[in-house]
């Protein structure tokens, strides 16, 4: 584990002075009261409230609201650095959506020898349903979060690619929001560039990848409904882009296409934004037990009369069994060398990594290939005894759930927290969107764990989130 | 729009027309609990309350006597009770939620805090004094929340199915309420043109805000016949029968599609009757008589509304 001194600070290098993008806010923040903060974080706490900004807590009461804790000190990455992380994260998601391609239709990467076929076709999230079916534009995940971290002295590292369903926008659109209402002084200082167009981005996008021959094509939103934890951010992007957002319900399928039920009579459906996974969206060919899909949905879409964002299978790319394999994806299909570091990854069902892996638990952060949101993961220097041992037995019986990687000293932002300012790990979530383009809004969700020297930042963990600023100049 | 959201924002503005029913309901047995009357008359009277939401057999599995105290508890605080003030409240909010993107901000701010303010008030507060302070915020809070609608809201479909479910929901509890309460007063204990007399018409017309509407529209003496009459066929008075079925039919041409013509048509019929009706014709057919029918036909329109726009039985 990296000691203190040597985590990179966002806003302060090594040598204790301010780096050059952070003075002008150091400063601000030196020259307003104290008293005017804490009123606008007050504030700020009122208004997530009041307005509803919640999710909902899986495993607690039921039905339950929580408010993701919002911090008033802006992550700012200046426009250079932005600029060689948008390049990096363009390359690496068109070569996840060329491997999907491929996947689903020739396997070439498979036949070249660089990913071992077993390692797809038996991997869970491999859909045998998709094979040979072609998607508008050959683009399967329309929209993706890539989880990106800043290590050692600085330099980005991609931790996941997040391609089935990512959530987190809402909070993007809602911070900046919340920012400018605070501080608008702070706007007129810096030339931050703008994220608001965020929702008509992906309704373009969305319009752009309709099945071929639709002239004005019907996009919608689908829901699992309201008891789903991020309930409020597929209202906040049905109601930004103007449609319709939808549960399964809502749905049905005629005569080979899909209409929804409207108080004027049934109406096509053209393009899905689904926020469902794959197992859930239709009853007939996945889980009989889903009420969230639509029978007959999976055939409709098989015959390219309507469009899945993202498709259906898109798993199998953003596994971490599949994750150590980016970087090749990236030169087998692109031709190019990866503009962003991927994280040194140990594969425990490999016999040499295995024994490397058992041998350093405690230095070694271990996840679950299909976990998501912080769950079944062991961070090896924070954990204690009993859960390493808890862990090596998992790993022993079932080694091909896990991998392993090296504990990333993940840079630190001040933050507010009890006792005032302090730095507290950091991540960032840019959402990349791929249509008839690749486009991204600058920026993304920055989260923040807010517990001292907590390098977990979901926020079903106690993560709070941040406005991120791109600056212009 | 979807037929599950119409049918949210239609039931959300049911749920908090009816809270406002239910408490003014409870409001003129209050009332009229202070007024003196024969023995036996106050328990009666909260029975009654009872009868026009027909739930008094859950009511009796639960209370041995219509009290004040059990009919309140039944009727404001019991979440098991799906007409008691809390309930209405609850699935207001809930519908509300499952629309808010489809209504303004204000108005979803409005409806989840009245539910949140529902569910903590303080119980105490309606064992004393204080209970007309209870009914006057409930009315207060569906005030609001039809003020915000007004205020806020585009006039497309989703207003008018606001309004529709707020007008029907309204036509059905005035009726209900005109025949309980009227036959209690007529066949009730209070001899005609006494002081006991005059407080009891006089708290029904307040708790439909009528009293001062009708001191304006008569400049006379209050009597029965004149109190039917303008609750049910005066074209001004904003709780009236006429005037809620006029909305009921503004709002369905407004939403008009291709299967609900014989639906507008029965509105328009409807409507018309009162329109053009005579009081005096109202009471030879029989009041009572004549508020079932119409209770009748306005479950029929609903059932109606729901088949034509809301939740469709068959995917055609």
């Amino acid at each position: 584990m990296a000691n203190p001194s040597s985590i990179y600070d966002e806003m302060n290098s090594a040598d204790g002075t301010v780096r050059s993008h952070y003075a002008g806010y150091k400063k601000w923040l030196a020259e307003t009261p104290p008293e005017r903060i804490a009123q606008k974080r007050a504030e700020a706490d009122l208004v997530f409230h009041r307005v509803g900004i919640t999710f909902a807590v899986y495993g607690e009461e039921s039905g339950k609201e929580r408010l993701i804790p919002f911090d008033i000190v802006p992550r700012i990455i200046p426009a250079q650095e932005w600029k060689q992380l948008a390049a990096g994260l363009r390359q690496r998601v068109k070569a996840l959506n060329m491997f999907l391609n491929d996947v689903y239709h020739d396997q070439e990467i498979i036949k070249a020898g660089h990913v071992p076929a077993e390692q797809i076709l038996s991997n869970s999230q491999y859909r045998p349903e998709m094979q040979g079916v072609d998607v508008p534009g050959g683009i399967y995940a329309h929209i993706a979060g890539v989880d990106v971290v800043r290590a050692g002295a600085g330099e980005f590292y991609v931790l996941e690619d997040n391609l089935r369903v990512p959530s987190g926008v809402s909070y993007m659109l809602e911070d900046r929001r919340m920012m400018m209402r605070l501080f608008p002084e702070l706007f007129s200082r810096y030339r931050v560039a703008p994220v608001e167009h965020y929702p008509d981005m992906l309704l373009t996008n969305l319009r752009a990848v309709a099945p071929a021959g639709v002239i004005d094509p019907t996009v919608v939103v689908l829901t699992p409904g309201a008891y789903n934890s991020a309930y409020f951010e597929h209202a906040f992007l049905a109601q930004q882009m103007g449609v319709e957002l939808v549960e399964g319900q809502d749905l049905f399928v005629r005569d080979e296409h899909l209409y929804m039920r409207t108080t004027q009579g049934p109406q096509r459906v053209d393009v899905i934004y689904r926020r469902i996974d794959d197992d859930f969206l239709d009853p007939l060919a996945f889980r009989p037990d889903s009420m969230l899909g639509v029978p007959g949905l999976l055939q409709v879409y098989r015959d390219g009369h309507v469009t899945l964002a993202n498709a259906i299978g898109t798993g199998v790319a953003d596994d971490k069994s599949i994750y150590p394999y980016v970087p090749d994806m990236i030169r087998f299909y692109l031709g190019e060398e990866p503009l962003l570091n991927n994280v040194p990854t140990f594969m425990c069902r490999k016999p040499d990594d295995l024994a490397y892996v058992l041998s350093h638990l405690d230095e070694l952060v271990v996840k679950e290939t299909h976990g998501a949101g912080g769950y079944g993961m062991l961070i090896g220097p924070r954990a204690t005894k009993e859960e390493i041992e808890r862990f090596r037995q998992l790993i022993i019986d079932t080694p091909d759930r896990y991998i392993a990687q090296p504990t990333l000293a993940l840079s630190a932002c001040p933050t507010f927290v009890d006792a005032g300012i302090a730095p507290r790990h950091i991540d960032l979530r840019p959402f990349v969107l791929s249509g008839k383009d690749i486009n991204m809004v600058p920026g993304g969700l920055t989260r923040v764990a807010l517990r001292e020297g907590s390098l977990v930042v979901n926020s079903s963990q106690g993560g709070g989130t941040k406005d991120t600023w791109i600056l212009e100049i | 729009m979807l037929s599950r959201t119409a049918d949210h924002l239609y039931w959300m503005a049911r749920y908090i027309e009816r809270a406002e029913n239910v408490a003014r309901m409870l409001d003129v047995n209050y009332r009229m609990s202070m007024v003196p009357q024969a023995e036996g008359g106050i328990d009666a009277g909260w029975g009654a309350t009872l009868s026009i939401t027909g739930l008094e057999d859950a009511f009796r599995a639960k209370h041995s006597a219509a009290t004040m105290e059990s009919v309140l508890e039944f009727m404001v605080f019991d979440g098991t009770n799906p007409s008691s003030i809390m309930s209405c409240l609850r699935m207001a909010r809930e519908n509300a939620h499952a629309v808010r993107g489809t209504i303004t901000s204000e108005m979803w701010e409005t409806t989840n805090d009245t539910w949140l303010k529902m569910r903590d008030y303080p119980r105490w507060k309606l064992a004393g004094s204080e209970i007309g302070e209870f009914f006057e915020w409930v009315k207060f809070r569906s005030h609001l929340s039809r003020g915000v609608t007004l205020g806020t809201m585009l006039r497309d479909e989703a207003f008018h199915f606001i309004r529709l479910g707020t007008f029907l929901e309204r036509a059905d509890a005035t009726a209900r309420f005109i025949d309980v309460k009227y036959h209690m007063l007529v066949d009730g204990a209070a001899p005609p043109d006494t002081a006991a007399d005059y407080y009891q018409w006089s708290a029904l017309l307040r708790s439909v805000s009528a009293f001062e509407v009708y001191r304006k529209v008569y400049r006379d003496l209050i009597t029965p016949v004149k109190v039917a009459e303008l609750l049910i066929l005066n074209d001004q008075m904003p709780r009236s029968l006429r005037t809620s079925m006029v909305e009921v039919f503004e709002n369905l041409n407004a939403l008009s599609n291709y299967r609900s013509s014989e639906t507008e048509r029965r509105a328009g019929e409807l409507q018309a009757s009162l329109k053009f009706g005579r009081i005096e014709d109202v009471f030879a057919r029989g009041l009572h008589e004549y508020l079932t029918q119409f209770i009748v036909r306005v479950i029929d329109l609903g059932n109606r509304v729901s088949e034509d726009f809301l939740v469709p039985m068959s995917s055609s």
